[in-house]
C-alpha cells in the first residue's frame, strides 16, 4: 500500500514517479474541492456521451457481477431440488451472464480508461498551450522546475485519480448491489451480516488519521534520500575533486537509514489493516453460518441462499478497501488540480486584437512614442522614452546595467505591453498587428543562445521549419558556422545534447546567428554576448555579425567597442531614459555619459 | 525537431516480446534472491507466514463447505420442527459454547462432528471460521510486513553499495554514463528490484502452494470435477504471463515517450524567448502533439491489452465455474455429491481466481526486476579504473614542485585511440605561474584533469615533489591540488558549506578569507543570511561571475601545494578579475599556479606560457619572448588587441571591452 505499486496495473505514466512529492503542508487545499471538480468536469464535458456510456457500462457490469453468485444460489437450490428453476435453465442463465460479464467488463474499463487518458491529454495540452501565451512576466517569475512539476507530477496525480475514479465508481455500484441483494434475499440475515460494515468503516476512520503521518514520513524520507543521491551524482566530479566521498557517504547513510525505518514503519501501519479486515470477514461469515444455518434448519432459507451469502461476504470488503484508498489519491489530486488550474488561470495579457493587421510590406522602421513601462506596478523602468529608428539603420543601445536596454528590445517584439505611449513597427502600433506577423518581421539573437535538443539542421531552420538543406547550409556558411558543423560526427544531422551542451558557447552563438539569418527578418534584435567566447571563435563571430546586420533594421545591445563604433546611431540609456544619442565621434566630443563610459578604465559597455 | 533515435523507436507501437531480455532472468533474479538471504531470519518469517496463511486460506472453503453440509444434512435428517428446535436451542445456549468447543475439538481430532447438537456444530464451525480468518489475516499481514522488511533492508544495502560505488568510479565512467541515467538507476531500478523482493517472489511461492494443494484437494475429492474446476488455471496463467510481458514492454516504451515529452516541454519553457521571438507556437505545439499523441495511443494500447486479457481470463474462469455447477449440480441432485462439497469446489475456485490473475503481476514484476537488476549490477560490478595502488603511501609535502615528464594521454586507452595530449613536459615550482593557451579542443582542460589524477596518463609520468602521482593515495594527492573549474557545481547547502566543500570542518575565518580573496565576500555578506544563505537548486541564484568566484574560493581552501585555474575567470568582469588576480597572487605566493585562459591579458605575468594545439606544445616562453618570436601567440595577441591599437598601455588594454569577451 505504501510504496508498492506495480507498474503493470495502473497506467501511471510519468518520468520519475517514485519521488513525486507534493506539499501536503496546506491541508485546506487538499480537501475535496467542488471548484476543482467542476473545472475538471469542464474537460470531461466534450466527451460527456462517452462518459454516459462508461457509466452505463459500469452499472450494467456491476449488475451482472452481482447476479453471478445469485445464479450460483439457484443452481445449488435446484441441485438439491428446492428451486422453482430447473438446473439447465439456471445454467443457461449463468452462461449468458458470463458472456455479458466479459463484454461489459471490457467495455466498462476500456471506455472509462480511454476517457481518462484523453482528458489528461487535453489537460496537459491546454496547460502547455496556455503557457505559450501567458505573459513573459509570469514566466520570468516562475521557475521552470516548478512549472514542469505541474505539467508532470500534478497532471499524473490527476490521471491516477481519474483512472481510480472509474474503478471506484464500479466498486461503489458493486457495494450497493451486494447490499441490495443481501437484503433482498433475506432482510434479517442481510442486516445482521451488514453490521460488520459500519465496524469496518469505523476501524478505517480511526486507522487513516493514525497511519497517514507514517505514510507521509515514508514518502518524504524516500524523496529526501533520492534527492541526496541525485545531487551527489550530478556533482560527482566536485565530490571526487574535493575528496568528500567519506563525509557524503556517512550523510547519505543517515538518510538511507531514516528511509529504511520510515518505510518499515509505514509497512507496519498498512499491514495492520489486513488482519482487521480478515477478522471482520470471518465474523461476517460466522454470522452467515450461525444465523443462516439456523434459518436453513428452520426451513426459512434455502441452502442456496446460504451459499450465495458466503460468496457475497467474500467480495464486499474489496470495494470498501479500494474506496478508502481512493480517498487518499483524491486528496493529492485536489491539491494537484488546484495548482494546475492556477496555471490555467494566469491571464493572457498579450493577444491579437480582433482586427489585427498583418505586417507585410511596411518599411521596417521602429518608433517609440513617449513610452513608459515597467515590470512591477509603481516601478517603471522606462520613462517617457521616444526614439526613431530609420529603416535599415543599425542602432547600438549602450548604458549601465538596469538602464532599460533589454526592456526596449522586448517592447519592440511586444513581449510586454507598454504602460503609456506606443511602440510602432513599420509605422503601425505593435498592438494592432498580429503577433505572428510581428514574429516573422523581427528576429532576436539572445545573449545566451538557446538551442533545442535535436539536429543542428533543425535548430538552424527553427524559424523557417520548411527550409531546404541548401538554404540552411548557405546560412551556416554565411556566418562561418559551416566549417565546425561539418567537422562534427554527423555534420548537420548531429544531434545536440540538451541545450546544445556538446558545443562551445561561441559555436552556439554562431548557430543562433545562422538561425536568425535564415529567418531573414526585416528587423533584427541582437543582444551581444559579453563573455565566455574564446578568442578563436570570436574572430568568426565578428565577421558573421557584419553579414547579419547588413540590409536590415537592427537594435543591438552592444558590448563590443567595434560593434558600437560601426553603428549608424548610438543611443545611450541611463535609469530608463535616453540621455544621449549620436555617432561615436559626436558623443565623444560631447563629453557626456558615453565619453565617461568610454574613458573610465573600469566602466565598460557591458552589464555584468 | 526532437526526433531523437529513442523517440522514433518508441513511436513504433509494435510490441515485440523478444525485446525483453528474458534470458537474463534466472541469473539476475537468482542474484537478487541471494541478496535477500542475507536476512535469513526475516526471510524465514516471511516465508513461513506466507505458507501458513496459504494453509488457512485453504481451510476456509472446507469449513464453509462443512457448514453448508451441516445445515443441509440436518435439514434432511428432519431436525426441523421450528418451535421444538428453537426451544432446544434456547435451552442449549448457556452450554452451547462449551459444547461448541468440544465439537470443534472433535472436528479437528475425528474429522467430523456429532450431529447430536446441530446448532453447536454450526457454532463450532462458525467459531473456527472466525479463528481461521483471524489467523489468515494476521499471517498475511505478517507476511507482508516481513516481506517488506527483507526487501527494504536489501534495498538499503543496495542503495549504500550503489552510492559508494558511484563515488569510487572514476571520471572515465562518469563521462560515458549520463547522470540522469545513473539517477534513474538509483531511484527507479532500485524501486523495481525492491518491489520484486517484497512481493513478487513470495507471491510466486504462495501461488504455487495454493494451486498445488488445491489441485490435490480437488482431485482427491473428485477427479473429473477437479479437472474441470482447474481447467481455467493453465489458460489464465498463459494469458496472464503474456499480458504481464506485454504490459512491461509497453510500459518501457511509454516511459521513453514520457521522457521525450518532458524534454520537449522543459526546453520549450527554458527557451520560451526563442519560441516567442520566432513566433513558433504552432511548431512547438506540433512537436508536443506528436509525442503526446504517440503516448496517448500507446496508453490506449495498454488498456486494450489489459482489458482484453482480463476479459478472456474472466471468461475462462466463469466457464469453468459454469461447468462445475452443471456437472456438480447434477451429481448433487443424483445424491452422489453433497452440497458442501460443491460449495467447497466453488469457494476454492474463488480463492484461486485472485492469485492466478496475479501471475500477470508476478511476471511483470520479475521482468521489471530483471532489467532493473541488471542495470544496477552493471554499476555495482563496474571496476574503478583509478584507485589507490596497493602499496600507495600518503603524499609527503615538499616544496611543491609539479612536473610533467613526456606525458601522453588518450581517453580511449586501446592502441590506436586518438591522442589528446602528446609529449607534454613542464615544471611549476612554488611561487611560479604557468600559463596555458590554445584553441578549443587543444587539450587544455584535459591537462588540468590529469593533475588530481582524474584520469591516468597513457605515457610518461606526472610527479609532485618527486613522487609519481600514481604511487600516492588519491586522498592525499587531491588534498594537495586546488582545481578551479570553468563551471562550479553548487550543492543545495549554505554558502559556507559550498566554499568549505573540501574541508567541511574549516573554521569560519578561513572560509571568509578564501571568499575575500575571490572577491565574493562582499556579495555574500549582503545575502539574507550571509554565509548561512542557501545556494544551489533551491537557494538564491548567483550570476555566472559570482559562481566562478565561489569556485575560486572553494579551490583556494582546498589546494595546499598547487593551484590550477581552468579558464575560471571568463565570466567575471574585467575590473573584478583584476582584483581577484592581484589578491590571488599574494595568497598563493608560496604555491605553484597553473592558469588556463582565453584572455591572453590574464597571462601577462606568467613565468612561462605554453601554447597548445591538438595536444602538443607548439610554442613556449614568457609573454615577451612569445611576442618577439611571432607565430600563433603573437597572432592571437594581435587579434585580441586589434580594435583598440590606439590605446597602447596595459591598463587600457585590460579595460578594453573586447578583451572581456575574449
Amino acid at each position: 500500500m505504501s510504496a508498492m505499486r506495480g507498474d503493470g496495473g495502473g497506467g501511471h505514466a510519468g518520468g520519475f514517479g517514485v519521488g513525486h512529492h507534493h506539499d501536503f503542508g496546506d491541508d485546506a487545499l487538499t480537501r475535496f474541492d467542488t471548484g476543482v471538480v467542476r473545472r475538471l468536469f469542464g474537460f470531461v464535458r466534450p466527451y460527456r456521451r462517452i462518459l454516459a456510456g462508461a457509466l452505463l457500462a459500469v452499472a450494467l457490469a456491476t449488475t451482472v457481477q452481482v447476479s453471478i453468485p445469485l445464479t450460483v444460489r439457484y443452481a445449488v437450490d435446484s441441485a438439491v431440488g428446492h428451486s422453482e428453476f430447473p438446473l439447465p435453465a439456471v445454467l443457461v442463465g449463468f452462461a449468458l451472464l458470463i458472456i455479458l460479464n466479459g463484454v461489459l467488463g471490457y467495455l466498462q474499463e476500456s471506455i472509462a480508461a480511454r476517457l481518462a487518458q484523453r482528458v489528461i491529454f487535453d489537460l496537459r495540452r491546454a496547460m502547455f498551450a496556455h503557457l505559450q501565451d501567458v505573459s513573459l512576466s509570469f514566466l520570468d517569475q516562475t521557475q521552470v522546475g516548478r512549472l514542469m512539476a505541474r505539467l508532470q507530477s500534478d497532471v499524473n496525480a490527476l490521471q491516477e485519480f481519474m483512472e481510480n475514479s472509474v474503478s471506484a465508481i464500479g466498486d461503489f455500484f458493486l457495494l450497493l448491489g451486494i447490499i441490495a441483494v443481501l437484503l433482498w434475499m433475506d432482510l434479517r440475515l442481510g442486516l445482521l451480516t451488514l453490521t460488520v460494515l459500519p465496524v469496518l468503516v469505523l476501524v478505517r476512520a480511526i486507522w487513516i488519521p493514525w497511519a497517514r503521518p507514517k505514510f507521509r514520513r515514508a514518502r518524504e524520507a524516500s524523496s529526501s534520500a533520492n534527492a541526496a543521491l541525485a545531487e551527489n551524482i550530478n556533482g560527482i566530479r566536485t565530490v571526487q575533486e574535493n575528496r568528500r566521498e567519506a563525509v557524503n557517504f556517512d550523510r547519505y547513510r543517515v538518510r538511507a537509514r531514516e528511509n529504511l525505518d520510515a518505510q518499515i514503519a509505514s509497512s507496519r501501519a498498512s499491514q495492520i489493516m489486513v488482519p482487521a479486515v480478515d477478522i471482520l470477514t470471518g465474523v461476517a461469515m460466522g454470522i452467515v453460518v450461525i444465523v443462516g444455518g439456523d434459518k436453513v434448519l428452520t426451513g426459512e432459507l434455502g441452502v442456496g441462499v446460504m451459499v450465495a451469502y458466503i460468496f457475497y461476504v467474500q467480495r464486499f470488503f474489496d470495494p470498501i478497501r479500494t474506496l478508502s484508498m481512493q480517498y487518499t489519491t483524491m486528496q493529492s489530486a485536489m491539491a494537484a488540480g488546484h495548482r494546475i488550474f492556477d496555471v490555467l488561470d494566469v491571464p493572457v495579457a498579450i493577444y491579437d486584437k480582433p482586427a489585427a493587421i498583418t505586417l507585410k510590406d511596411q518599411e521596417p522602421s521602429i518608433e517609440f512614442r513617449q513610452v513608459t513601462f515597467g515590470y512591477r506596478p509603481g516601478q517603471p523602468v522606462l520613462h517617457d522614452v521616444s526614439l526613431w529608428v530609420e529603416p535599415y539603420q543599425t542602432v547600438a543601445l549602450v548604458g549601465p546595467t538596469g538602464s532599460g536596454k533589454t526592456s526596449l528590445t522586448a517592447l519592440t517584439h511586444r513581449f510586454y505591453d507598454v504602460w503609456q505611449g506606443s511602440v510602432l513597427v513599420g509605422g503601425v502600433d505593435v498592438r494592432d498587428v498580429t503577433l505572428d506577423s510581428l514574429g516573422h518581421t523581427i528576429s532576436m539573437v539572445l545573449q545566451e543562445p538557446f538551442l533545442f535538443s535535436g539536429m543542428i539542421f533543425d535548430n538552424i531552420r527553427y524559424g523557417v521549419p520548411g527550409a531546404s538543406r541548401e538554404d540552411v547550409i548557405a546560412a551556416a556558411k554565411a556566418v562561418s558556422a559551416h566549417d565546425f558543423i561539418v567537422r562534427m560526427p554527423e555534420g548537420y544531422d548531429t544531434l545536440l545534447g540538451q541545450r546544445g551542451r556538446n558545443l562551445s558557447i561561441g559555436q552556439r552563438q554562431l548557430l543562433s546567428f545562422a538561425r536568425a539569418l535564415l529567418a531573414d527578418p526585416k528587423i533584427l534584435i541582437l543582444d551581444e554576448a559579453t563573455a565566455n567566447i574564446d578568442s578563436f571563435t570570436e574572430r568568426d563571430i565578428q565577421q558573421a555579425l557584419k553579414k547579419l546586420l547588413k540590409g536590415r533594421t537592427s537594435l543591438v545591445i552592444a558590448h563590443r567597442l567595434a560593434t558600437i563604433r560601426d553603428a549608424d546611431l548610438i543611443v545611450v540609456l541611463d535609469h530608463g531614459r535616453i540621455v544621449e544619442q549620436g555617432s561615436h565621434a559626436q558623443l565623444l566630443a560631447k563629453g557626456g555619459l558615453y565619453a565617461r563610459l568610454h574613458a573610465s578604465s573600469h566602466g565598460s559597455f557591458d552589464d555584468l | 525537431m526532437s526526433a531523437t533515435p529513442h523517440q522514433s523507436s518508441a513511436t513504433n507501437l509494435d510490441l515485440d516480446l523478444s525485446k525483453l531480455n528474458l534470458k537474463a532472468m534466472p541469473r539476475v533474479l537468482g542474484r537478487l534472491t541471494r541478496l535477500s538471504f542475507r536476512y535469513p531470519w526475516q526471510w524465514f518469517f516471511a516465508l513461513s507466514c506466507a505458507i501458513a496463511s496459504a494453509i488457512f486460506n485453504l481451510i476456509t472453503p472446507r469449513l464453509l463447505g462443512r457448514a453448508v453440509d451441516q445445515a443441509h444434512h440436518l435439514l434432511l435428517d428432519g431436525h426441523t420442527h421450528p418451535e421444538e428446535t428453537r426451544a432446544a436451542f434456547l435451552q442449549l445456549t448457556p452450554r452451547l459454547f462449551g459444547e461448541a468447543t468440544q465439537q470443534a475439538y472433535q472436528l479437528i481430532i475425528d474429522g467430523h462432528a456429532h450431529s447430536a447438537s446441530p446448532r453447536a456444530a454450526l457454532l463450532a464451525t462458525a467459531l473456527m471460521i472466525v479463528v481461521a480468518c483471524a489467523l489468515r489475516g494476521t499471517l498475511t499481514g505478517l507476511q507482508g510486513y516481513w516481506g517488506e522488511v527483507v526487501a527494504q533492508r536489501v534495498g538499503y544495502d543496495l542503495r549504500l553499495a550503489f552510492f559508494e560505488k558511484l563515488q569510487r568510479l572514476s571520471f572515465g565512467f562518469h563521462d560515458v554514463n549520463h547522470s540522469g541515467d545513473l539517477i534513474a538507476r538509483g531511484m527507479l531500478d532500485l524501486e523495481g528490484v525492491r518491489a520484486f523482493l517484497e512481493s513478487g517472489f513470495l507471491r510466486a511461492v504462495v501461488l504455487l502452494l495454493l494451486v498445488s494443494f488445491g489441485a490435490w484437494r480437488l482431485l482427491s475429492m473428485d477427479v473429473n470435477l477437479g479437472l474441470i474446476a482447474l481447467s481455467f488455471v493453465p489458460f489464465v496463467a498463459w494469458r496472464a504471463t503474456r499480458m504481464g510481458l506485454l504490459l512491461r514492454l509497453s510500459w518501457q516504451r511509454l516511459q521513453q515517450l514520457m521522457s521525450d515529452l518532458t524534454l520537449t516541454m522543459e526546453e520549450n519553457l527554458q527557451g520560451i524567448r526563442v519560441v516567442r521571438a520566432f513566433a513558433s507556437k504552432n511548431l512547438e505545439l506540433a512537436k508536443f502533439d506528436q509525442t503526446a499523441q504517440s503516448a496517448l495511443r500507446l496508453a490506449n494500447r495498454r488498456i486494450t491489452i489489459r482489458m482484453g486479457s482480463m476479459s478472456m481470463m474472466n471468461a475462462a474462469y466463469y466457464t469453468a465455474m459454469g461447468l462445475v455447477l452443471w456437472i456438480g449440480g447434477q451429481r448433487v441432485s443424483q445424491g452422489v455429491m453433497t452440497v458442501g462439497t460443491l460449495t467447497e469446489f466453488l469457494t476454492f475456485m474463488t480463492l484461486l481466481q485472485q492469485p492466478i490473475r496475479q501471475v500477470g503481476m508476478i511476471v511483470n514484476s520479475s521482468s521489471r526486476a530483471t532489467s532493473a537488476g541488471s542495470r544496477l549490477f552493471e554499476v555495482l560490478d563496474a571496476v574503478p579504473t583509478i584507485e589507490d595502488d596497493t602499496n600507495a603511501r600518503d603524499w609527503v609535502p615538499g616544496a611543491g614542485v609539479l612536473r610533467f615528464e613526456a606525458v601522453d594521454f588518450a581517453y580511449d586507452r586501446r592502441p590506436g585511440g586518438r591522442k589528446i595530449l602528446s609529449g607534454i613536459s613542464f615544471e611549476v615550482g612554488p611561487g611560479k605561474t604557468l600559463g596555458i593557451v590554445g584553441p578549443p579542443g587543444s587539450g587544455k582542460s584535459t591537462l588540468a584533469h590529469l593533475i588530481p589524477r582524474f584520469y591516468d596518463v597513457t605515457g610518461g609520468k606526472i610527479t609532485l615533489d618527486g613522487q609519481d602521482i600514481r604511487s600516492v593515495t588519491l586522498d592525499s594527492l587531491r588534498r594537495a591540488v586546488g582545481l578551479v573549474q570553468q563551471e562550479i557545481f553548487l550543492f543545495d547547502v549554505s554558502v559556507h558549506d559550498n566554499v568549505a566543500y573540501a574541508e567541511p570542518w574549516a573554521e569560519e575565518q578561513r572560509v571568509v578569507e578564501a571568499a575575500s580573496i575571490a572577491q565574493i565576500h562582499d556579495h555574500v555578506a549582503g545575502l539574507p543570511d550571509g554565509y548561512g544563505t542557501r545556494v544551489g537548486e533551491r537557494g538564491v541564484a548567483l550570476s555566472g561571475g559570482q559562481r566562478q568566484r565561489m569556485s575560486i574560493a572553494r579551490g583556494l581552501l582546498a589546494g595546499r601545494a598547487i593551484m590550477v585555474l581552468d579558464d575560471s575567470t571568463a565570466a567575471i568582469d574585467t575590473a573584478t578579475e583584476q582584483r581577484v588576480r592581484s589578491s590571488l597572487r599574494t595568497a598563493v605566493s608560496n604555491r605553484g599556479t597553473i592558469i588556463i585562459a582565453h584572455r591572453l591579458s590574464s597571462l601577462l605575468h606568467a613565468d612561462e606560457i605554453l601554447v597548445l594545439d591538438e595536444g602538443r606544445i607548439i610554442q613556449r616562453g614568457t609573454h615577451a619572448e612569445l611576442l618577439r618570436e611571432g607565430g600563433n601567440y603573437a597572432d592571437l595577441w594581435a587579434l585580441q588587441n586589434r580594435t583598440d591599437s590606439h590605446t597602447p598601455t596595459t591598463t587600457r588594454l585590460r579595460a578594453n571591452p573586447i578583451l572581456e569577451v575574449a
